[in-house]
């Protein structure tokens, strides 16, 4: 076998692979229907949908943030690098590789800035000086979290909290970020820094990323696979160039038919007559 | 003159035993926004505990101390197993209606175990006056002047574990986000039963200046209503806000007593720190310390 072979062969592996999975809140909120996906080694899959379409239970599922909001796994299995994963605690999940970068950046906004990075080091054990090397590397990919390393989180800008939870997602060593939402609140151009880094960590250190986005623009762009969720069901999945060319997704999430520009009413109609769920 | 510098003392070193108690509340209320109800009861039934071990076991100070020490930290371990495990993500009226459940636990255990009657607790803290500030004329007692070096090194010691360690850095965190906490790999049952067993500690002490004072008895637990005034003075989430607070108190209560009472008719003491504490919520009811209430617009 020669090199090239082997690491095409290391990177079309599947890292994760969610089978299935039924979410239920509060024992009677039925949220996830059976969502299976995949996500190739050194990858970047979106997950793509409207609000409350289960992109985020989806990934709190997997990183087990769900249990501390009531939810439970009812049905399905979730495996990371071959082994079932869920039930395993959020602390358990970290150490093995598997990060949450939440929704609304959640920095904790009494520590400084540099706090707040080292806590993501909190599962580690290989040491300070270890741990001071990854601090240097994620302030080369923030540099503006290094002029500001002293402020209070609370106090800084939406932009630097959200390099403020990828960095401190960084720092636990992570094979694997899921990152939900993280165009949130942000101005287009920092959107566009914000998933420049993502591409840069993804190809120099090797992480993969499981990003649900509302952007679906955006994130068709960076990511390389995708799938679309609907009312807490996979409706479509493909590479990123097919989903940019179906004509459905172009309609419903891009705005674009037949080439031109539509405004939103006209996707609402053509919404009601086209029935994606069965 | 000397009148005044002694008052003032006196209120001090009253205000610092003061402060031991809310150090205990500001501890929990930092890492899991939980008003404590017991901490006053666990304060009690620290002394309890250790009075126990002395008389009836007859264990010499300091192996009593480390065995009260252990008891405490297997009660945070009980605590968080029983109570905490199952009312993750509950409003803060729920747990702070648990903890009022804790106190009478506690308060009834203590009794079940070693009896309700008023005991004695002496473990060589030197008492009476301190003789170099009596030869200039003023009283100070030396069992105050002994509470007052304890809280100054328990103080520092939180302030480095809060400020320098990993697992105080991780305290920090959960108290400022729960969530995000556990999506780094931070484990809230660890960080609970930590903080339980360091405020479990703290009680002892507090315990045992106000056992060594007055005796071991029910009424030790409600020193923490003294604590509460000096909470909302201080700020529920400021480690020095909790000493600071605690001398504010402690002096003004004292100061009010001699000048203002005699226009009043008395017994200022006894409510002048409400006062205070009512003025500190209505006009800064962050507290003097406590944690500015950050907010992105």
């Amino acid at each position: 076998m020669t090199v090239d072979t082997r690491i095409e062969q290391a990177a079309s592996a599947t890292i994760l692979s969610v089978n299935n999975i039924e979410v239920i809140y509060d024992h009677v909120i039925l949220v996830l229907k059976g969502v299976s996906l995949e996500v190739p080694e050194q990858g970047i899959v979106a997950l793509l949908g409207a609000n409350g379409a289960g992109k985020s239970t989806t990934l709190k599922s997997i990183s087990n943030l769900l249990r501390a909001e009531r939810g439970d796994i009812t049905k399905g299995s979730i495996e990371f690098q071959g082994r079932r994963i869920d039930g395993l605690s959020s602390a358990d999940l970290v150490q093995q590789g598997v990060i949450q970068v939440m929704e609304g950046r959640h920095c904790f906004e009494h520590l400084t800035v540099e706090e707040n990075l080292l806590t993501g080091a909190y599962t580690r054990k290989d040491g300070g000086a270890a741990i001071q090397k990854d601090l240097e590397l994620v302030y080369g990919y923030f540099p503006r979290l290094k002029e500001r390393y002293k402020s209070q989180a609370g106090y800084t800008s939406g932009g630097e909290q959200q390099m403020i939870a990828i960095g401190r997602a960084l720092m636990s060593r992570p094979k694997m970020i899921l990152l939900d939402e993280p165009s949130m609140g942000l101005a287009p151009q920092l959107v566009e820094e914000i998933f420049e880094i993502v591409k840069r960590l993804n190809e120099k250190e090797g992480v993969t990323f499981l990003l649900a986005e509302q952007n679906t623009n955006i994130a068709l762009r960076y990511a390389k696979h995708g799938y679309i969720l609907e009312n807490g069901r996979v409706v479509l999945d493909g590479t990123a160039a097919e989903l940019r060319e179906n004509t459905d997704v172009k309609e419903f999430y891009l705005g674009i038919s037949e080439g031109q520009r539509v405004n939103f009413r006209d996707v609402k109609h053509y919404r009601r007559r086209k029935r994606w769920l069965t | 003159m000397l009148f005044f510098i002694e008052v003032t003392l006196s209120g001090l070193m009253a205000g610092v035993m003061y402060s031991l108690v809310a150090l205990g509340f500001v501890l929990i209320f930092k890492a899991s926004g939980i008003f404590n109800f017991a901490q006053g009861v666990m304060a009690l039934f620290a002394a309890l505990t250790l009075v126990g071990f002395m008389d009836e076991f007859g264990m010499p100070v300091w192996l009593a101390i480390i065995g009260t020490i252990a008891v405490m930290i297997a009660l945070a371990w009980v605590i968080e197993r029983v109570m905490l495990r199952h009312l993750v993500n509950q409003e803060p009226i729920i747990l702070f209606m648990a903890t009022i459940g804790l106190a009478y636990v506690l308060e009834g255990l203590g009794d079940i175990l070693w009896g309700s009657d008023v005991k004695v607790l002496d473990i060589g803290i030197p008492q009476g006056a301190w003789d170099w500030l009596w030869d200039q004329g003023i009283y100070v007692e030396k069992l105050e002047l002994f509470a007052a070096a304890t809280a100054a090194i328990l103080v520092i010691f939180l302030a480095i574990f809060f400020q320098k360690t990993r697992t105080g850095r991780a305290l920090r965190a959960v108290a400022d986000d729960h969530q995000a906490a556990l999506s780094v790999g931070i484990s809230l049952h660890t960080i609970w039963v930590i903080v339980w067993s360091v405020s479990g500690i703290v009680a002892l002490v507090a315990g045992i200046m106000w056992g060594s004072k007055s005796g071991v008895q029910f009424s030790l637990s409600l020193i923490a209503l003294k604590a509460l005034p000096v909470l909302i003075l201080g700020g529920f989430t400021s480690v020095p806000g909790a000493i600071i607070g605690g001398m504010i108190i402690g002096v003004g209560e004292k100061l009010a007593e001699v000048y203002l009472g005699p226009f009043v008719g008395g017994a200022i003491e006894n409510w002048f720190a409400y006062m205070l504490a009512l003025a500190f919520l209505l006009f800064r009811p962050q507290g003097l310390f406590g944690e500015r209430i950050i907010e992105r617009v």
